[in-house]
């Protein structure tokens, strides 16, 4: 079966189980007896077999079978949640991303086995069952209470195969089967009703035990199926020489399947049972000829020993005491990010038309009131219609945040040192584009805390703290900015050490060292190849974290800064723009075009005398409230003559670059405008001070400066 | 018939094996008549205000807002060393869609025609292009009379 247009949302899909299995093994940890947290990782490793399964990889759906089998064990209360089972459930997350990811790049699972884990889970599983027959003397691993409250709820699956009609074409195909060998099998399969793409599921199906069986007959006909002409089941009557057990099997992997019955199929063929009878008495009776077969799954059917029936009665437990505590997750659609980029400029020749038209009406002296009005009411739709999609394409920082709690487990393991992550504001959300990129700098900075900044056992008791070392990672708006927070509460950065450190690598000389202020040395942390650690962990220490960290976000028009005071902790703080795609500018004219400054990095706006310019070192400065601030002349600099006279006041823009002033000498100030920021493209990419263009209202182009690459 | 050897011109003839034919917008430098290939012609609009872009080579004549997208815009006449553009009525900036590249626009005098020309209408370049450096033209087209130097796009577009 072909199955690459399924690959795509099979990775999605993957991801999200993963993801949730990291979040839900955590809490396992802590919380080892919550059935709701055991349910919800059941049900996931549960899809992920069941997905893994039908895309054909089998290494992967063999993993998943062994988790699975360890988590039905815990579920039943026959094995405890023990520190090193979860270590190597967590072993497992890794093997199966890992899969993930060369199923990503190569539409191949690779060919590790992962035997070893598979066989330390098995361990698992004999330890379990062992400790449990000592522990309660009881033979029998299945508590009986997971059949039983089953068994009402099974009524409203009926067995719709019994009720099929068959010709004796058919009935003679069955009797050759039997002479062979074979078995014949009836199979209802019940959708899941949340199911959004029931013929494709049921294709699955379909297919899937196609492969082991042949099929004889379908009801409602295969066609119909397709056609998504059914209800939430089908059946099917085949012929296979494979048990039964092992059909239901690969029938219930795919997944959204609420439940797969069957049993043999015993026929009239020797005229022998009304199918009156048949359908009346079920099958358990009827069907002496394969006795034995027959009494395993007739017991089997209603209750598998691990699979779909009692997924769907934990998912419908948990359902249940989910409603209470757990926001309901709202429903969402995929949406590819060029398909909104698309949307978006669509969004801006909107506007830019509504503006023309603006300015055409009142050119054209149209006053009517009632044109006004509807220009008005165009205008408020397209600004509307402008915020929503800028909307969409924000989204959570959640999806990049939740993994971090698992790293912070595995590092205190690691590095032996006991500690524990607070988050805050995981809904605060981002453009796309910031969300994708922010994920590496903020593991590097929480490494950084676990390694670097707390401090050991002995060293905290002795500071009278807490023995468990707490990192925080806070998110929040501020404006038209968003700020990460990553905090510790452990020794925080000695400056004399990053100073002897920085003169020792030969990034400042003994001199410099003297005059430096805490914050410049503190600064030094971000230069490449500087790390304090004495030693080299696999954590951090190769000095390659923190001006990566700082790259990356300025890359993303951000900034991070930190704050820390010895022996009490560090705080590094990350302020990113809110979106990407629109920042606030201000507009100024030199020699008559338009041009923007973001106003992110714009300090004060000064009016300067041309008798104020000093000249240091043949350079033009200012002297503004004690700063001595270099002037840049923005004519000079756009290669354009200034429309001022040289001996009028200029207008003087004060930027900032981390600590750097500068001072930019515009002709004019417009106001201050959002703009919607646009690529020059690759062809132009030379001009450095220019970081992009944005339309404007009269459908004009205006350059944005960069004030980076000017100071 | 006489083989074509012309590498662009080629690929498009295999492309079109049905029909033979490659259609080129002509449009006319000073006196001259130019084709430019129309599978690669995006759209052609009026000239526009142009912002100017600074720092950058003389014959990038800045960016252009072509419905919400921004598109750097070339002169072809100092691109080709051909005096500076005069604007009138007729002059159009012709926007290139091209793999490489991206979008490009290239201001033109004048904008006249498609022509269709069979493959054995169009010769390759009489001298070595390699040689020559401000060599555009990958060939000639026949068309009737007249003939028509045809543009080579890639060439235009690399930056000098």
């Amino acid at each position: 079966m072909d199955v690459n247009q399924y690959l795509e949302i099979f990775l999605d899909e993957t991801k999200e189980h993963l993801e949730s299995l990291n979040g839900q093994i955590l809490k396992l940890e802590q919380e080892p007896e919550d059935v709701d947290t055991i349910n919800e990782i059941f049900r996931a490793a549960h899809s992920l077999k069941g997905m893994a399964g039908t895309m054909g990889y089998k290494r992967m759906q063999n993993l998943t079978h062994d988790m699975e089998n360890v988590f039905s064990e815990i579920r039943n209360g026959t094995m405890k949640v023990k520190s090193n089972l979860i270590d190597t459930l967590f072993q497992c997350l890794d093997a199966l991303e890992e899969y993930t990811s060369n199923i990503q790049e190569t539409a191949d699972e690779g060919t590790n086995e992962n035997q070893q884990l598979i066989n330390q889970l098995n361990e698992f599983l004999k330890q379990g069952g062992r400790e449990e027959k000592k522990a309660q003397g009881q033979p029998q691993p299945q508590p009986v209470e997971e059949a039983l409250p089953e068994q009402p709820e099974e009524e409203e699956y009926t067995e719709k195969w019994t009720e099929i009609k068959l010709s004796d074409s058919e009935l003679l195909v069955f009797s050759t089967a039997r002479s062979q060998g074979k078995s014949v099998y009836g199979l209802t399969v019940h959708v899941q009703e949340s199911c959004l793409l029931k013929s494709a599921r049921a294709f699955l199906v379909y297919k899937a035990v196609e492969e082991k069986a042949d099929i004889i007959v379908c009801n409602p006909p295969a066609q119909d199926i397709e056609d998504e002409k059914f209800d939430l089941d089908f059946s099917l009557i085949i012929v296979s020489e494979y048990p039964l057990e092992e059909i239901l099997q690969v029938a219930r992997n795919v997944s959204e399947i609420e439940r797969v019955l069957g049993a043999p199929y015993a026929t009239r063929e020797p005229s022998l049972i009304k199918e009156e009878d048949f359908a009346k008495n079920g099958i358990g009776a009827d069907t002496p000829a394969q006795a034995e077969q027959e009494i395993k799954p007739a017991a089997a059917v209603p209750v598998p020993v691990s699979s779909a029936p009692s997924i769907a009665s934990g998912s419908a437990k948990s359902g249940d005491k989910k409603a209470g505590g757990k926001p309901v997750v709202n429903r969402t659609v995929r949406v590819d990010i060029e398909k909104l980029d698309v949307l978006m400029n669509l969004v801006s020749e909107l506007i830019i038309a509504k503006n023309s038209l603006v300015s055409a009406s009142s050119a054209d002296g149209m006053s009517g009131s009632g044109f006004n009005e509807h220009i008005e009411y165009l205008e408020s739709v397209t600004t509307n219609l402008h915020e929503s999609v800028m909307k969409v394409r924000m989204v959570p920082i959640e999806s990049v945040v939740s993994k971090f709690p698992r790293m912070i487990r595995d590092l205190s393991k690691k590095l032996n040192k006991k500690m524990e992550l607070h988050m805050s504001g995981e809904e605060t959300e981002l453009d796309r584009t910031v969300v994708d990129e922010i994920g590496d700098p903020l593991m590097h900075l929480l490494r950084n805390s676990a390694d670097h900044g707390l401090e050991s056992a002995e060293v905290r008791a002795h500071r009278g703290k807490p023995e468990v070392g707490s990192i925080f990672l806070d998110a929040y708006q501020d404006g038209n900015n968003v700020v990460i927070e990553v905090r510790d509460d452990g020794n925080g950065i000695d400056v004399e050490a990053v100073k002897n450190k920085a003169i020792e690598r030969g990034v400042i000389t003994p001199d410099q060292g003297e005059n430096m202020t805490e914050k410049e040395i503190i600064n030094l942390l971000f230069n490449a190849g500087f790390s304090t650690a004495k030693q080299i962990s696999d954590v951090s220490g190769r000095g390659v974290g923190l001006d990566v960290v700082k790259s990356k976000i300025e890359a993303l028009s951000g900034e991070v800064e930190v704050k820390s005071k010895l022996e009490e902790g560090s705080t590094w703080i990350i302020r990113l723009p809110l979106t990407l795609a629109i920042i606030q500018a201000l507009m100024v004219t030199v020699g008559g075009e338009k041009y923007a400054i973001s106003l992110g990095s714009i300090q004060t706006i000064e009016d300067i005398k041309p008798g104020d310019i000093k000249l240091v070192q043949n350079r033009e400065v200012i002297s503004l409230r004690d700063t001595v601030i270099p002037i840049i002349r923005l004519s000079k600099e756009l290669d354009i003559e200034s429309s001022k006279s040289p001996d009028e006041n200029m207008v003087v823009v004060i930027v900032k670059k981390g600590e750097k002033l500068a001072g930019l000498v515009t002709d004019e100030l417009m106001g201050q405008q959002e703009i919607v920021i646009k690529s020059l493209g690759r062809y132009i990419s030379k001009c450095k001070i220019i970081s992009g263009a944005t339309i404007l209202g009269d459908g004009e182009v205006a350059l944005i400066l960069d004030a980076n690459a000017l100071i | 018939m006489e083989e074509v050897k012309l590498p662009s011109v080629k690929k498009l003839a295999d492309e079109r094996t049905e029909y033979n034919t490659i259609q080129f917008i002509v449009i006319k430098l000073g006196n001259e008549q130019y084709g430019i290939d129309i599978k690669f012609v995006d759209n052609i609009v009026r000239m526009q205000h142009i912002t100017r872009v600074p720092k950058v080579a003389d014959y990038l004549k800045g960016v252009i807002n072509l419905r919400g997208e921004v598109i750097p815009v070339m002169s072809l006449r100092l691109k080709m060393d051909l005096p500076a553009d005069e604007i009138t009525k007729a002059t159009r900036i012709i926007i290139l869609k091209m793999e490489q590249h991206g979008m490009i626009g290239i201001i033109v005098d004048e904008v006249k025609e498609v022509v269709t020309l069979g493959i054995h209408e169009i010769e390759k370049a009489s001298y070595d292009g390699k040689e020559e450096k401000n060599n555009f033209i990958s060939g000639i087209g026949k068309h009737g009379q007249e003939l028509i130097s045809l543009l080579d796009l890639s060439a235009v577009a690399m930056e000098k």
